[in-house]
């Protein structure tokens, strides 16, 4: 057999693997703790015909690509900078890679104070999520450059914006985007944390409000398409990724 | 200690004492900030009162027994995956994509499987952490050199032999790696399910102390968290970097 039909055959091999562990947890727990595969796409299509969760879903995703937006440029930027300048990236770096490991939902109360409740506390929190890693990948990309590349810049006499612009970006963009990758996926985390507390709208919000109704149908619901929606862009920017680290290698 | 190092010390203590002089003089409202000094107080005041012990003991113990489970299932999984190519490749985009997906979502799910304990919080943590663990044993399994693996049957040594003499030992370093992400990704497990959801534990108590507008309590939990996380993750990456040195600077 051609190995690239082998190869999507065992995934959807495993894909179905997973379906039918969903529906045994489904016939051992039984309907008040998770609902069938079934149920739920029926869910879904039944919620996709309300108003309500329309506006929930563009809520999320409002303040999900703000804090991207917010999270892929000032990385990027702040990568770049930490990554030129030698001393700056080794004082910065230490700090930044405790920042990561340290479980954030506890500084959201801090933003919450400083941002008070709605769109702009949910977008920050997405963005400090999701502009760590940014900032790491972009930097340690800068610092592994050939040398020779920064000192052309030199010899062409390029601004700072434009050695930036024109040399460092595109020398370091398949690293760029595993960070982005990383970023993308923790920004989405970020934002939804941040709806499932102190928040009145948005798929997150949902999610606990179902919770709190014991709404299974609507908590699975929204929980699988947010993971088959994340699951998905993930599989898209893997590819670009792929396809960039092949190109540079 | 460097000069990079007193530079970031500098750093550090510098917006500490920024922090400190505007809360002090009032740019920082007292609601929304208390000074830090203030915040050490806090928390040596709740210490001595030992009403918290309860909530560090239970999210402490609940850490410790997902970082267990979730190191020592992500080894085994991962050399099980590693004897697997072919199921390996078709579940690897899985594990790509596996920190896309926000897991607090099934606490609720997870509280029918095993009723209202800690259970469901480590189970959270353990999926958080696991892949981690994984990833880095496929990563360190991928990099044995095959004469390691042709010494091991040269000494006919069964299955766990190999493992246990050969592989592990040589995949040390990425081992380490894993465990100190497993160990954070628990820690960040175990207390966003707390924050979010539960109804104890130290992420249960800053979320109590915010809805009650207790911020001088909150400030001080908080600093107990980062102050333990930070000292944690330190201890590992310096034990990492040491046997880095002792196995590459021969």
């Amino acid at each position: 057999m051609n190995p690239a039909i082998a190869r999507h055959l065992d995934f959807l091999l495993v894909g179905i693997g997973l379906l039918a562990i969903w529906q045994g947890l489904f016939l051992w727990i039984g309907e008040t703790g998770i609902s069938s595969p079934l149920q739920t796409i029926r869910h879904l299509g039944a919620l996709a015909e309300r108003q309500m969760f329309w506006t929930h879903a563009w809520a999320t995703l409002d303040a999900f690509l703000r804090s991207l937006l917010i999270a892929a440029v000032g990385g990027i930027v702040i990568g770049l900078w930490l990554g030129i300048g030698k001393v700056a990236g080794q004082v910065a770096e230490p700090i930044l890679v405790a920042l990561y490991s340290l479980p954030k939902v506890t500084l959201y109360p801090v933003i919450l104070l400083i941002f008070g409740l709605g769109l702009s506390a949910k977008v920050a929190f997405g963005a400090i999520h999701g502009i760590i890693p940014v900032i790491l990948f972009t930097m340690s990309a800068v610092r592994t450059i050939r040398p020779v590349l920064i000192k052309t810049a030199k010899v062409m006499r390029l601004s700072p914006a434009k050695t930036a612009w024109r040399v460092l970006m595109p020398a370091a963009l398949p690293e760029i985007v595993t960070g982005l990758r990383i970023g993308f996926s923790l920004t989405l985390l970020g934002v939804l944390i941040g709806e499932m507390f102190a928040s009145q709208a948005g798929l997150g919000f949902m999610v606990i409000n179902a919770i709190g109704l014991n709404d299974t149908e609507t908590m699975m619901a929204v929980t699988v398409l947010m993971i088959v929606l994340a699951g998905i862009a993930n599989v898209l920017l893997l590819a670009l990724d792929h396809r960039l680290h092949r190109r540079a290698g | 200690m460097t000069r990079v190092g007193w530079l970031r010390l500098g750093i550090i203590g510098g917006a500490i004492g920024l922090l400190e002089i505007l809360c002090r003089a009032g740019a920082i409202k007292k609601v929304t900030m208390v000074p830090p000094s203030d915040m050490v107080l806090a928390l040596g005041q709740l210490l001595a009162k030992g009403e918290l012990l309860d909530d560090i003991g239970r999210t402490l113990s609940s850490v410790a027994i997902a970082g267990a489970i979730a190191v020592a299932g992500g080894i085994l999984l991962g050399i099980g995956l590693h004897a697997l190519p072919r199921f390996r490749r078709a579940v690897e985009p899985m594990l790509a994509s596996w920190y896309a997906v926000p897991f607090f979502i099934f606490y609720p799910l997870l509280v029918g499987i095993f009723g209202l304990s800690d259970a469901p919080i480590i189970v959270v943590a353990v999926l958080f952490a696991i892949v981690a663990m994984i990833v880095n044993t496929l990563n360190g399994l991928d990099r044995v050199t095959p004469v390691l693996r042709k010494v091991a049957r040269v000494h006919r040594l069964n299955a766990p032999d190999t493992v246990r003499r050969i592989l592990l030992p040589a995949i040390a370093p990425h081992l380490l790696t894993g465990f100190k992400l497993a160990t954070a990704y628990s820690f960040i497990g175990v207390i966003a399910s707390e924050f979010i959801l539960s109804t104890s534990g130290l992420g249960f108590a800053i979320a109590h102390a915010y809805n009650n507008f207790e911020t001088r309590k909150m400030y001080a939990l908080m600093l107990l968290i980062i102050v333990l996380v930070t000292a944690i993750n330190t201890a590992l990456f310096m034990w990492e970097q040491r046997l880095l040195r002792r196995r590459f600077n021969r």
